[in-house]
């Protein structure tokens, strides 16, 4: 159908705006740098513990220490023998779902928040987003240790923690779309349509806050990572033997001196999750907003 | 064609008073008027006469309670004859008369429609919500619409976004939005405010073709009094959030008693044509354009007798700042809110 519009169309150059964000995502040389590291950290994590001859918890005392590049295990091994490369692809998955998950979580609820504090304002916006104010004082690390005193560690409960101090910037973005946007004309027009509240929010409004949205997304899915790795990394996140790259590091402490790549690779891996991420989110707040577009 | 016959929509003793720092201020002060099947009515006056808040609390989209009083009362003809009174109605009654039974069309084509949705499903949409039709069906009845308003190649276009059309596609678009449910009364606020000349004489023709045919009555906003005389059965002014003047669109223009509506009618450039210079001429033959000195007054501080009496160039000390002019039937049909209107009418004539 969007075929069909496109041909009629004389007009415009792009027959959708999607297409025109797709070109300007790409001229980002850094977002495109990004997005083909994180789709090859998740390609790797997906497929390639099956790849690799050993399991993330196969113990080979005579591979004690093995440096990286030498021998079988390609990155090396830790102290209990344990091949390094397939214990970071094992804690990427981890670290990777917690990531999106917590993305999910934190965005759909702060998406929520902020379009029904935006949208009805008065005394319902001012309560909600007061509420926001308040959680978002606490810093972030000390809220989340706090939280993780209090629950067994495990992916789920991580999770939700991570979720539940990370959906805060989203409410206050999407706060301040809505009210921007139900001041709009054509939210008046839905409403003398006879469209009720709930689908001028969703289904009126909301699509034209996606950008934001979208990028504030991306955002948090590096942050997730990155304080999941906090957590693992002062023992309060996955529990060892499940390898996470936080408790990883955590773990390569003791050896930093004889065994450096112990903390270097899970390190590494962080980084370029972590930016990889971040690069993308750039790309995309670019790329959604024409008003940036500078040839 | 005159207001004869029962009325579809009937506005009476309609206040509307906004909450403000410095106190209450009547944006609307009393305003009454019916319109039957098939009429359009123009409601005419300058920026500030509360013309659009009339519209909106008509609608009930002003605010709530503590921000906004709207008193008085709004009723609609039930097609069983009894009539239903909008102001009281619960918010889902009332969502359910909006866009079916009364609907509105805004001055600005260009942001009253969702950027980023389809305009065959923003037409759709009103379909879907109060005849429960499924997407395909709302969709087939949207391209018909969009046939009836005017839009080439309906079939394509249900897929176009707003940002691929042009301004008077865009308003059509509104339009088939609009009637998407054969409103018994539409509400058509400065539709053709923000179009080309040539575009507004095609929407202004489209509006009465689409009247004829489907009976509709139509509450015409404008503050263009060429757009009046075009389109309007009859006519009324609003000056300070009060009807001052309200008559057949014959009379109206041919000789309004109100020195306000006449104030209005000389302050429209137009060119020297020969219908035009009977019309206090000069000797060239040019006409002078006259305009209303002065500013509408601070709707805080209303003064106390008629509101346009600061700016009345007839305006008699002692008479006309007094009380509040009272509502005075001039002709049949014709109302005029000024003290002085028997003098004026005759000095006209």
């Amino acid at each position: 159908m969007s075929a069909v519009a496109g041909a009629s169309v004389a007009v415009d150059a792009g027959a959708r705006p999607g297409r025109q964000a797709l070109r300007r995502f790409l001229r980002h040389r850094l977002a495109v740098f990004g997005l083909t590291t994180v789709l090859a950290l998740v390609l790797a994590c997906a497929f390639g513990p099956d790849v690799i001859p050993y399991g993330p918890l196969h113990i080979d005392f005579r591979a004690r220490f093995a440096p990286p590049f030498a021998g079988p295990h390609i990155l090396g091994a830790d102290q209990l023998g344990r091949d390094l490369l397939v214990r970071l692809l094992m804690a990427g998955r981890v670290s990777l779902t917690i990531g999106f998950a917590a993305m999910l979580i934190s965005t759909a609820a702060g998406t929520l928040i902020g379009a029904v504090a935006g949208y009805f304002g008065g005394w319902i916006g001012a309560a909600l987003m007061r509420f926001v104010d308040a959680v978002l004082c606490f810093p972030q690390i000390f809220l989340l240790l706090a939280l993780a005193a209090f629950i067994t560690p495990n992916l789920l409960t991580i999770t939700l923690v991570i979720a539940a101090t990370a959906w805060m910037e989203v409410a206050r973005v999407v706060e301040a779309e809505m009210k921007s946007l139900r001041e709009r004309d054509f939210a008046l027009a839905a409403e003398v349509l006879g469209a009720a509240d709930g689908f001028i929010i969703f289904r009126e409004l909301l699509p034209n806050a996606m950008a934001p949205i979208i990028v504030a997304a991306t955002l948090n899915v590096a942050r997730a990572i990155l304080l999941e790795a906090y957590v693992s990394f002062l023992g309060y996140g996955i529990q060892p033997p499940t390898p996470s790259w936080g408790n990883m590091l955590n773990n390569a402490q003791e050896y930093l001196v004889s065994a450096p790549w112990l903390a270097i690779f899970p390190g590494v891996m962080i980084t370029l999750a972590v930016t990889g991420f971040n690069f993308v989110g750039d790309g995309l707040r670019d790329a959604l907003d024409p008003r940036l577009d500078r040839g | 064609m005159s207001g004869a016959g029962e009325p579809v929509l009937e506005v009476s003793e309609l206040a509307v008073r906004f909450a403000s720092t410095g106190g209450e201020v009547a944006a609307v002060n009393g305003v009454s008027f019916a319109i039957g099947r098939g009429e359009t009515l123009a409601l005419v006056g300058e920026s500030g006469s509360g013309k659009s808040v009339t519209s909106l609390a008509v609608m009930r989209l002003l605010p709530g309670a503590p921000a906004c009083r709207v008193s008085g009362a709004v009723r609609l003809a039930e097609p069983d004859g009894k009539s239903r009174e909008l102001l009281g109605l619960p918010a889902e009654a009332m969502c359910r008369v909006r866009g079916d039974r009364v609907s509105m069309i805004f001055q600005e084509p260009m942001t009253s429609l969702n950027p980023v949705v389809a305009v065959g499903e923003q037409i759709a949409e009103a379909i879907r919500f109060h005849r429960g039709a499924g997407r395909r069906e709302a969709l087939a009845a949207a391209e018909a619409l969009m046939e009836r308003v005017g839009i080439p190649e309906p079939r394509k276009r249900l897929a176009s976004y707003p940002h691929h059309l042009s301004g008077g596609q865009r308003q059509r678009v509104m339009i088939a939005m609009a009637l998407a449910c054969d409103p018994e009364v539409l509400i058509a606020d400065e539709p053709t405010t923000a179009l080309d000349v040539t575009v507004q004489a095609q929407i202004l023709d489209l509006l009465k073709r689409l009247q004829e045919r489907t009976g509709m009555a139509i509450l015409f906003i404008t503050h263009n009094l060429g757009v009046v005389a075009e389109v309007a059965d009859r006519v009324l002014v609003m000056y300070a959030g009060r009807v001052v003047e309200e008559a057949p669109v014959g009379p109206i223009f041919r000789r309004p008693p109100m020195p306000y509506t006449a104030g209005l009618i000389a302050s429209v450039p137009r060119l020297p044509t020969k219908r035009a210079i009977p019309i206090s001429v000069e000797k060239e033959g040019k006409r002078r354009l006259v305009a209303i000195r002065g500013n509408v007054p601070d709707p805080l501080h209303l003064p106390p007798g008629c509101s346009f009496a600061p700016r009345c160039e007839r305006a008699e000390p002692g008479l006309c700042d007094r009380d509040v002019p009272s509502v005075e039937e001039a002709a049949p049909g014709h109302r005029v809110r000024c003290v002085r209107w028997r003098e004026l009418a005759g000095s006209a004539a």
